[in-house]
């Protein structure tokens, strides 16, 4: 119940299981989320994330663990918990038939603001998402950016001081993205505390001051996206070769060399090293040894890409069983480690 | 702790501010969806085209095949087709549920701290009011064709308050298909074979004694035939006359609020 340890949201060993098909959706989750901080819950489709939200925001039920917002318990305090939080994102929406002004209306009215305030607030949240001029116009007109500006307004209504976004640029065009980018941007300024769901690691890197990466319903990997891309080596090294068999054997080539697992898509490879460019020099001198070409080279600093492809294996398709053991046990050590 | 639930909320609870915003909760969703139905005037138009057109159909088409002792066929008729009408209308209770929770706006009303109850109260509020207008359109309808109620306002007015009780219950059992079913196509596809055998077995569009016997058990005594002969024996009397069937479809039209409101709330916290 206390604050005193200036947590916005807390989770601990929260699971869901869908009953249809068994699925493990949430499988024992951990969440800190301080007080003012842009979290990001990084993780492929399916990996939990929405679930997780849908259980913050008191949606759905966990089926155990314990989480609370700013202290209070989900389940035994949804309606103070409802009080204050905002959720905007992919599943949550605006009404298509509503105009915009009457959407914030609605939604202001359904979270207790007296009548004379909720129609200034609107028309200030209108203003401030750049959408005056579509005020009087049924969200149906909208285009896919000005309807996740309107559903993040609809979030903001009430001023909460902890936001859920979930998933708030999926589907969006590169332009829109920047603009809503800019938009939580500004928020945060404001000091709310967001929680924000994401598949886009650039997306996570621009925006959170920490990172959760989630897989499976089990938290993998947490951390400043600075530490993340540090745990995982100084440099990355991709190498595309003229062919998949060629590509296989220098994967093996690397793994000799570097004691670490490769990640093989086709003819392409990407490792993640400390000595990049004299594991590389090495490398090329056995691929040709080999007798096999070479058909580009990279050395570059990890992105979050890197980190989550290291996390997630999801890209693996490395021959040796005992490389892809490997992975596994990075990701494993990671979740250990305390943020 | 005390102070900052009050910082922090809008409004904090008390029982008595509870139920006052609850109240305005289904206020606000009503609103919303009665916005809904003037904005899109198409479904408003087509819904009533349909029972206007099975005024015309039972009129002049069937009509003429079917004896009726004592009144004419439309007078016979018409209470029948009004419960027809706002049993086949609430189905629209049932789609208009499913988009909602289809668009993901069930979604952002589940996480707001408004009223548990506010959008099965607001629903099924506005679904009465579009049901006021159905009666007095094809109150006009049926004037028009011919009907001559011998009911005086009063008696009018208590056989539409029955037949929108009995609507209203109604509501809720389409209001606990539509959040059950996997999307509106499919919350339609359940309510028609439920509401055929209820409306047609019933006295609705024939006399119940034209049916085979082993039939007319069913088709006497199911909610549908009392409503109609409640509304039957106020609107038009005569050989129709039967006090005591208004009381049995006062009585089944809470039975099933009593029976429905509960399962359809459940599924609601639920879904």
């Amino acid at each position: 119940m206390d604050m005193a340890n200036g947590l916005a949201v807390e989770a601990s060993g929260l699971t869901k299981v869908f009953r249809k098909g068994e699925v493990r959706a949430l499988d024992g989750f951990d969440l800190e989320v301080p007080i003012g901080q842009v979290v990001g819950l990084l993780g492929p489709n399916g990996s939990g994330k929405t679930t997780a939200v849908r259980v913050l925001s008191t949606v759905l039920r966990p089926d155990s663990g314990h989480a609370s917002i700013m202290g209070y318990d989900v389940t035994k305090q949804a309606g103070a918990v409802r009080r204050t939080i905002g959720l905007a994102g992919q599943y949550a929406t605006v009404d298509e038939h509503l105009t915009g002004t009457e959407n914030l209306v609605m939604v202001g009215r359904l979270c207790h603001l007296s009548r004379p305030s909720v129609a200034p607030r609107a028309a200030e949240l209108m203003e401030q998402f750049g959408l005056s001029d579509a005020a009087d116009r049924p969200v149906k007109t909208y285009s896919g950016g000005m309807r996740r500006r309107l559903d993040l307004a609809a979030a903001l209504v009430a001023r909460p001081p902890v936001l859920f976004l979930d998933e708030p640029t999926t589907g969006l065009d590169p332009q829109s993205r920047l603009g809503l980018w800019d938009v939580i941007e500004a928020l945060v300024q404001g000091g709310t505390t967001v929680l924000l769901t994401t598949q886009y690691l650039e997306e996570a890197d621009r925006l959170a001051d920490r990172i959760v990466v989630i897989d499976h319903g089990k938290v993998i990997a947490k951390g400043t996206p600075a530490e993340l891309k540090a745990d995982l080596g100084a440099t990355v090294l991709e190498l595309t070769l003229e062919s998949d068999e060629a590509a296989a054997s220098a994967a093996i080539t690397l793994a000799d060399l570097s004691g670490k697992a490769p990640f093989v898509d086709g003819s392409h490879i990407e490792l993640t090293v400390e000595e990049g460019p004299a594991i590389a020099a090495e490398a090329l001198r056995r691929i040709d040894a080999d007798g096999f070409s070479l058909l580009g080279l990279s050395l570059h600093e990890p992105s979050l890409d890197d980190v989550f492809l290291s996390l997630t294996g999801r890209k693996v398709e490395v021959d040796s069983a005992a490389v892809a053991a490997g992975n596994t046990r990075k990701g494993r050590k990671n979740s250990k480690e305390p943020a | 702790m005390t102070d900052v639930a009050e910082r922090q909320s809008p409004s904090a609870p008390s029982t008595f501010n509870t139920a006052k915003w609850a109240v305005s909760d289904i206020l606000t969703v009503t609103k919303r969806n009665l916005i809904h139905s003037i904005r899109i005037p198409e479904a408003l138009f087509f819904s009533s085209l349909q029972p206007i057109m099975f005024v015309l159909l039972f009129r002049y088409v069937f009509g003429g095949a079917i004896p009726v002792p004592g009144v004419s066929y439309v007078n016979y008729l018409m209470p029948g087709i009004f419960v027809q009408t706002l049993c086949f209308g609430a189905v629209s209770t049932s789609i208009g549920l499913a988009e909602d929770l289809q668009s993901g706006l069930l979604e952002r009303f589940r996480a707001l701290p408004m009223s548990r109850s506010a959008v099965l109260g607001g629903r099924t509020t506005a679904d009465v009011f579009r049901n006021v207008f159905v009666i007095t359109l094809m109150t006009a309808v049926g004037l028009a064709v011919g009907f001559r109620p011998v009911a005086t306002v009063a008696q009018y007015a208590l056989a539409c308050g029955i037949m929108l009780l009995f609507s209203y219950a109604l509501m809720w059992g389409f209001a606990w298909i539509g959040l059950n079913a996997a999307n509106a196509e499919v919350a339609q596809l359940m309510s028609f074979p439920l509401l055929f055998p209820l409306t047609f077995c019933s006295s609705a569009f024939v006399p119940v004694n034209t049916l085979p016997t082993w039939l007319q058990g069913f088709a006497e005594n199911q909610p549908v035939s009392v409503v109609v002969n409640a509304s039957r024996s106020l609107m038009v009397g005569g050989p129709f006359h039967s006090p005591g069937s208004v009381w049995k479809a006062l009585a089944w039209s809470l039975g099933i609020l009593v029976v429905l409101v509960p399962l359809a709330v459940r599924s609601y916290r639920r879904a």
